[in-house]
């Protein structure tokens, strides 16, 4: 494992696989009646969020605190960053107070890797999603739902997703879930396409390790995972597409498609969902969705990673020899 | 008078010769000349260049003080070893009215490290709306000949066109920073493969391409010369190609460092390769550096661009875009095109002294290495190969993208008008 999570990129597929067993040990800690482990006793970590996202931020919280660190909160928000302090400021002023790990969430591309890179600070930086570039952690609790639910809660354990077909679609744009999820799911063997109208696609996506489709129905009967992401109203303002109506008529999942998947596939969305846009209430709704069940992933995936940049050598929860 | 000689000196990079320099004019070129009283410099084979000249430097006074003055800016010139700079006019206030262009002009001239030529804006304030009084800024002190509102674009087909017009009257030219500002609305860098992994906001070539296609038209059928500032793509390239071979007057500049450097570097989201136009790709480079052998590309300019440190010490998208290219641009141009046999060192000389002089109609510059020619001299040692130090830098910044990197070259001697402005390496 490396010291910092920048990008999912950076893993390699036994690192990956890795942190989602490590992630499955995590969760075995929720089924308990007290819900924390001692392994960052007296490591402190700090949730740098310069972006609003009340749903990553308790998330990570969550897992720093099942693990016993002690947690600070910072939020950009009516800070000395909307003063005009700098990230490099910020960073250091908080790295003074005994910070051992940062999680930072930011809107600019890059910016935990100018904090990881840039010797600004020592603590080991973990990435809550950075613009549009990566969400490495989201990437990973979606690997683990899907291993969880198409390959098997033990029988998953050791294992990659090796031929799984995942597609997702929507605004890869602007989606640093969609970066994160190709770069992972590839390391991890499955085959992934992409599906949105070619205004929401990157110019240079075909370098991506994935295929690309504009055409939905056709997609979703070779699927074991779909994935729905988010898409802004806004954006049919800058003509990404002509209106709401037809872009859910085009590449929105409803009833009807979710018909044409296969017996076992299940539908995701990294959250938050615009019911009525990319997914219908129906489908969300449905046994089939994921959803929330990527949301307590998350803590599990989060506590893993934590567990593996902070813990050092120490078991987990259980022995674990046979992993380097 | 002062006498100095110059002995053994390699000009264009042709058999060493002896240089005497008789006052602010080239007295005699020969072979062991020797004279009674002369100050004597060694060349020893060092290749002897007309003063070079930069038609884009961003001199940042007034209003900037803080990342570059006339004082700092001209003896950076004068260390990479220019005599002559056309100063940008996106300073604050803006060069757009007489007043301005002439306390730079002045500025310039009592510092005397190098000939300053104020470059006028095109419309009042940047804005693209108003043309700025551009016979006024040519008839002051100043004498402006060269109109850009370089940082933004004249997008305005009808303000381009009525500036290209105007101009003609008294001989003067537009330059255009190419950019069509709805394609590059958050640009962050070029796009294509790298940006669309790293999510960054994409700088699309067309966006540069199409601006350039319309104004070499406009020049066209109006009749006017037109200037490209810092062309960055292949297929800007091939448009200035074929207006060229349609008689069009147009001229291009290219930048040192887009001959070098590539998108590639911006994986590091080190705004220190942060730029507009952005670093683009190696198709690119190669299909720049070719042009600019062909003569299709008719200058290297430096887009000197100081900013202070915090404005690169930060996240990418915070920070502000520009290089500094004074000191390198040299090393930059003989790494790329000399020491790959693309150019020779009179082909140096056209690019970075004559034509660029031609372009911007400054007198006594880019002449000939010859008797009664005025004396601005650059004096290079080629054989020279040093890593870059920023600390070493005469500029006020030290935004370079080349620190730590090793190039050949270094500017040992400049003569502005026979005034030694750099004397072994270190500014008189």
């Amino acid at each position: 494992m490396q010291r910092h999570l920048i990008s999912a990129a950076d893993l390699t597929r036994d690192d990956a696989v890795l942190i989602l067993d490590t992630a499955e040990e995590m969760a075995r800690v929720a089924d308990r009646p007290i819900k924390k482990l001692p392994t960052l006793r007296g490591r402190t970590v700090v949730n740098l969020f310069f972006e609003d996202s009340t749903r990553t931020r308790i998330s990570f919280e969550a897992a720093e605190k099942r693990l016993s660190a002690d947690v600070i909160n910072f939020s950009a928000k009516g800070s000395s960053v909307s003063k005009g302090e700098s990230l490099k400021d910020t960073a250091q002023t908080l790295e003074a107070m005994g910070v051992d790990a940062v999680v930072i969430r930011h809107g600019a591309s890059g910016a935990p890797y100018r904090l990881a890179t840039s010797g600004w600070i020592d603590a080991a930086v973990i990435n809550a999603g950075d613009g549009t570039h990566q969400h490495p952690t989201q990437a990973l609790l979606d690997a683990f739902t899907m291993r969880r639910r198409l390959v098997g809660r033990d029988a998953g354990l050791g294992q990659d997703l090796a031929g799984k077909r995942i597609t997702l679609v929507g605004d890869v744009l602007h989606s640093r879930v969609a970066r994160s999820n190709v770069d992972l799911l590839h390391t991890l063997g499955a085959e992934v396409t992409l599906v949105a109208p070619p205004t929401l696609l990157p110019v240079g996506v075909e370098s991506w390790p994935c295929a690309v489709s504009y055409d939905l129905d056709s997609t979703l009967p070779k699927s074991d995972a779909v994935m729905m992401l988010r898409v802004q109203r806004e954006r049919m303002n800058a003509a990404f597409f002509p209106t709401e109506r037809e872009y859910s008529r085009r590449y929105g999942l409803d009833g009807d498609r979710m018909a044409r998947l296969p017996e076992h596939a299940i539908v995701m969305h990294p959250g938050p969902m615009v019911r009525g846009m990319e997914i219908t209430a129906e489908v969300a709704d449905s046994d089939r969705c994921t959803a929330v069940e990527q949301v307590a992933n998350g803590v599990s995936i989060r506590m893993a990673v934590l567990y593996l940049l902070l813990g050092g050598n120490e078991p987990a929860a259980a022995n674990r020899t046979e992993e380097k | 008078m002062s006498k100095t000689l110059i002995r053994g000196a390699k000009v264009l990079g042709g058999e060493p010769q002896d240089v005497l320099i008789d006052g602010g004019t080239i007295a005699e070129v020969g072979t062991a000349l020797s004279v009674e009283g002369a100050e004597v410099v060694e060349a020893g084979g060092k290749v002897l260049l007309p003063g070079l000249v930069d038609l884009h430097t961003h001199l940042r006074e007034p209003g900037r003080e803080d990342s570059e003055t006339v004082l700092t800016g001209t003896r950076a010139a004068a260390s990479g070893g220019y005599t002559a700079v056309f100063a940008m006019a996106n300073t604050f206030p803006v060069a757009d009215t007489a007043g301005v262009v002439e306390q730079v002009w002045r500025l310039g001239k009592e510092h005397g490290y190098c000939d300053v030529r104020p470059i006028g804006a095109v419309t009042v304030g940047l804005e693209g709306k108003k043309l700025a009084e551009l016979g006024a800024m040519h008839e002051s002190a100043a004498g402006v000949t060269v109109f850009s509102d370089d940082g933004k674009c004249v997008d305005d087909a009808v303000i381009m066109r009525r500036a290209l017009e105007y101009v003609k009257a008294f001989d003067g030219v537009v330059a255009q920073h190419a950019q069509e500002p709805r394609l590059t609305e958050g640009a962050q860098m070029n796009e294509g493969v790298v940006s669309a992994e790293l999510g960054l906001g994409g700088w699309p070539a067309v966006a540069e391409e199409s601006i350039i296609a319309r104004d070499v038209l406009l020049a066209e059928h109006v009749g006017s010369r037109v200037h490209i500032c810092h062309l960055s793509t292949a297929g800007s390239v091939e448009i200035v190609r074929w207006a060229k071979s349609r008689g069009i007057q147009v001229t291009a500049e290219v930048t040192p460092h887009h001959l070098l450097l590539t998108d590639e570097l911006v994986r590091t989201y080190d705004p220190v390769y942060k730029v507009n136009p952005p670093l683009r790709t190696e198709r690119d480079v190669m299909a720049l550096r070719e042009a600019l052998a062909d003569g299709t590309i008719d200058i290297v300019a430096t887009d000197h661009a100081p900013h202070p440190h915090e404005d690169k010490d930060c996240e990418w998208a915070a920070a502000a875009m520009g290089m500094v290219g004074l000191e390198t641009a040299l090393s930059v141009v003989q790494e790329t095109m000399v020491d790959t046999g693309l150019l020779d060192w009179a082909g140096v000389a056209d690019r970075m002294s004559v034509k660029p002089a031609l372009i911007g109609r400054a007198l006594g510059h880019g002449r000939p290495v010859s008797a009664g020619e005025p004396a601005n001299l650059t004096l290079v040692d080629t054989a020279y190969r040093g890593q870059v130090d920023p600390a070493g830098f005469a500029s006020r910044s030290r935004n370079t993208p080349y620190q730590g990197r090793e190039l050949p070259g270094r500017v040992t001697h400049t003569w502005l008008r026979g005034k030694a402005t750099l004397v072994d390496g270190k500014l008189t």
